[in-house]
């Protein structure tokens, strides 16, 4: 059960940590990845859209696609990456530990988190907000209403911190549930444990479709915070951070220029413009600069696809989620996905 | 002849020495290596910049909590989040001792009562809970039993005063009036009176044999005469009556789901073990004992209370102290259905959002530690009570 695997990581973790932690904190951990044959990613135990395993029991989502990526810009195959279920309580302990190289898990870029926890958030690969999800025939229409409502959350989420700064400040009294894990705080829901879900808007668009009728529900357009999710790496290894920085923008940066899966062999071929030669290698050594081929972006876009592919795929138009860009569109088409160029 | 001890002996071959030596030598091993591992710790805390010390008990949380015992708000420190999971903690631990004994007495004495149905009845019980992981019993009553109950609208009512819904149960609060203080005052005699009426009856059945009714006497004081006091004073005492309003309800106690399932599943499953304790106690009575006491013309109940029990109480003692232990162990499995228990939100949010692994673990150990602790030496202390006198 999970529930045993919580409780033996926080003890291996701490054991961990008074013991061994030293050399996973030196040893590089592009080459200690290099000498595995694989990357240790730390993905969620199943959230649609970001990771979940599909029928054939094969992770699928915008996170583990980070990880694909990542994968291939390292390996040059998408393949090569062991995939570890993580709560988000047992979610940080896990990356301080050496467990995963990478937290891919729809994971709050913090102050806190960034601070004092030995962690790097290297950038955002979703732009969200905490939004509420409530069934229909309640007539809810403004969070004003949710006077004396239960709300079912997940613990140890940023969602629980801005539910109390935000309904106390306003002088509304609200009860909560919390739960473990997505899937028990949408059942939790739906049982009418609780009036109202709160979660991210991602999370809420994917846990709808898992009730036993999503369209008696609908997600509120009010939101209560800033949710800018990321891949996390630990503090103390700048070419591991560089790595995942700049393969999240190196799908950003193919969005951007028009290359694709589809369209990458012929781009590296006979490069359209010089950007486009530099992202997939035919000018300068910007995958060298990494420590990587220099065909990394390349591969990336060719293996896996592009910043705009991944999206509509996963969580956009060609996924059940349906989540329009909006605030995730590239900065030149009224959206705010800006990455540096690569020159 | 052997040579008497003589003080030639070189200091290093004397036997006690050495085992001074010996045990000198270890005990400063494991402090070097204690000290190793906490120094290594704290330096690799430090080389990977994450934050290390006690500082964080004294910042706001933030986080609300579903149940607390205490004022509490997300203002609070994580000091106090910590103490509301301990009161948490003991409060299921303390209700669940009560009910686990209560029912595990019950069943272990039915499962030797000559009655066929009530022995078979109480078997099957001991079997089943007995073999199903305590984890499965708590998803059981929380999912499967208390999550398909009615919606508030729908909810069971009892007189419209108590109501059972998936939130929870709701009963009316009871908020005390002016003059209230007698009714107390009351209760509190009538307890000493029941106390030192028992003392007299067991002295005087030591001198004459006679025996009064010492428990129908008690419980007539206590419940009569607080009683008296309430309706003399005019009954001071009013109900906040729960309604249902908007989402929820309003006014009245609401006990929520969470603690009654983890609360009937720690109980059920810990009184199908102390029903077996209780059975291997009573069978451990030699049959010789119950065969004197009924040829003298002690009546069954008398027999059980009064020979079998008490014997039965020292095999059934110490056993007992384990399954105390283990239950309050067990309360940790609160955090599987969101319990706020010291786990829950200690071990649990509040390591997640400080980030202080080795403090909040190293504390929450500590606290489960003395808690275990002290019961255990509770519990001994009674055992050395109903130990039997060797005269």
């Amino acid at each position: 059960m999970k529930r045993n695997n919580n409780k033996m990581l926080i003890s291996l973790s701490v054991a961990a940590l008074s013991l061994g932690m030293a050399t996973v904190a030196s040893a590089a951990t592009l080459d200690e990845v290099k000498q595995r044959g694989n990357l240790n990613c730390g993905v969620n135990v199943g959230l649609s859209g970001f990771s979940s395993p599909d029928a054939d029991g094969q992770w699928q989502g915008l996170d583990v696609e980070t990880c694909r990526a990542l994968s291939s810009a390292i390996f040059g195959d998408p393949d090569k990456v062991v995939f570890t279920p993580l709560t988000a309580k047992e979610r940080f302990t896990a990356l301080q530990s050496g467990e995963i190289d990478v937290l891919a898990r729809n994971t709050t870029w913090t102050a806190t988190r960034d601070n004092s926890l030995g962690l790097n958030f290297t950038t955002t690969t979703f732009y969200d907000g905490q939004g509420f999800m409530v069934s229909k025939d309640l007539g809810v229409s403004s969070l004003e209403d949710l006077g004396g409502a239960s709300i079912c959350i997940q613990s140890g989420t940023t969602h629980e911190l801005n539910l109390a700064d935000y309904f106390p400040s306003k002088g509304i009294e609200i009860n909560t549930a919390t739960f473990d894990t997505p899937d028990q705080t949408a059942s939790g829901f739906a049982s009418g444990r609780c009036d109202v879900l709160t979660s991210d808007t991602s999370q809420l668009s994917a846990l709808r479709l898992q009730l036993p009728e999503p369209d008696s529900v609908e997600i509120m357009t009010q939101l209560i915070s800033k949710e800018p999710l990321g891949p996390v790496v630990r503090q103390g290894d700048d070419q591991w951070f560089n790595i995942v920085k700049w393969t999240v923008f190196a799908m950003v940066n193919a969005e951007e220029l028009g290359v694709t899966s589809d369209n990458a062999e012929q781009m590296q071929s006979d490069p359209p413009n010089p950007q486009v030669a530099r992202l997939l290698g035919g000018d300068g050594n910007y995958g060298e600069q990494l420590g990587l081929g220099n065909d990394w972006a390349y591969n990336i876009v060719s293996q896996v696809g592009n910043y705009g592919e991944v999206f509509e795929d996963t969580v956009g138009a060609n996924s059940p989620l349906k989540i329009s860009r909006g605030m995730n569109a590239l900065w030149d088409q009224g959206g705010i996905l800006y990455a540096p160029p690569i020159r | 002849m052997p040579k008497p001890p003589s003080s030639h002996v070189p200091l290093w071959r004397r036997p006690a020495f050495r085992a001074l030596i010996i045990q000198a030598l270890l005990l400063a091993g494991l402090v070097a290596l204690i000290a190793m591992m906490v120094g290594n710790a704290l330096s690799n805390l430090e080389a990977r910049g994450i934050t290390t010390g006690f500082g964080f008990l004294g910042e706001r949380a933030g986080f609300s909590i579903p149940q607390t015992l205490i004022d509490y708000s997300g203002d609070s420190t994580y000091a106090r989040t910590f103490v509301v999971g301990l009161l948490n903690t003991l409060l299921v631990s303390g209700m669940g001792i009560v009910a686990a004994t209560i029912i595990g007495f019950a069943v272990g004495i039915a499962r030797l009562s000559p009655n066929w149905v009530l022995a078979r009845l109480a078997s099957a019980f001991v079997e089943i809970f007995r073999n199903i992981p305590l984890l499965v019993q708590i998803l059981f009553w929380y999912f499967a039993v208390l999550q398909a109950l009615p919606s508030p609208r729908q909810s069971l009512s009892l007189m419209e005063a108590v109501f059972l819904n998936v939130r929870g149960l709701i009963v009316p609060a009871p908020v005390p009036e002016a003059g209230f203080g007698l009714t107390l005052t009351a209760l509190v005699i009538a307890i000493a009176a029941s106390i030192g009426f028992a003392l007299y009856a067991r002295r005087l059945q030591a001198r004459t044999g006679k025996a009064l009714p010492v428990y129908w006497c008690g419980a007539a004081m206590i419940i009569g005469l607080p009683l008296l006091a309430f309706v003399v004073s005019g009954a001071p005492l009013s109900w906040v009556m729960p309604e249902l309003k908007g989402f929820n309800f309003r006014g009245g106690v609401t006990v929520i789901p969470e603690l009654m399932a983890l609360w009937l599943a720690l109980s059920i499953y810990t009184a199908s073990f102390i029903a077996e304790i209780v059975r291997s106690g009573i069978q451990s009575v030699p049959k010789g004992q119950v065969e004197a006491s009924r040829a003298i013309g002690l009546s069954s109940n008398i027999t059980l209370r009064k020979v079998v029990i008490p014997q039965a109480m020292r095999v059934i003692v110490p056993q007992l102290t384990s399954q105390y232990l283990n239950l309050i162990k067990n309360s940790s499995l609160a955090t599987a259905i969101g319990y706020p228990d010291l786990v829950a939100v200690f071990a649990g949010t509040s390591l997640n959002q400080t980030g202080q692994a080795i403090e909040i673990i190293a504390i929450t150990m500590a606290v489960y530690l003395t808690i275990s602790l002290s019961v255990s030496a509770l519990m001994n202390v009674y055992n050395a009570r109903t130990l039997i006198k060797e005269r």
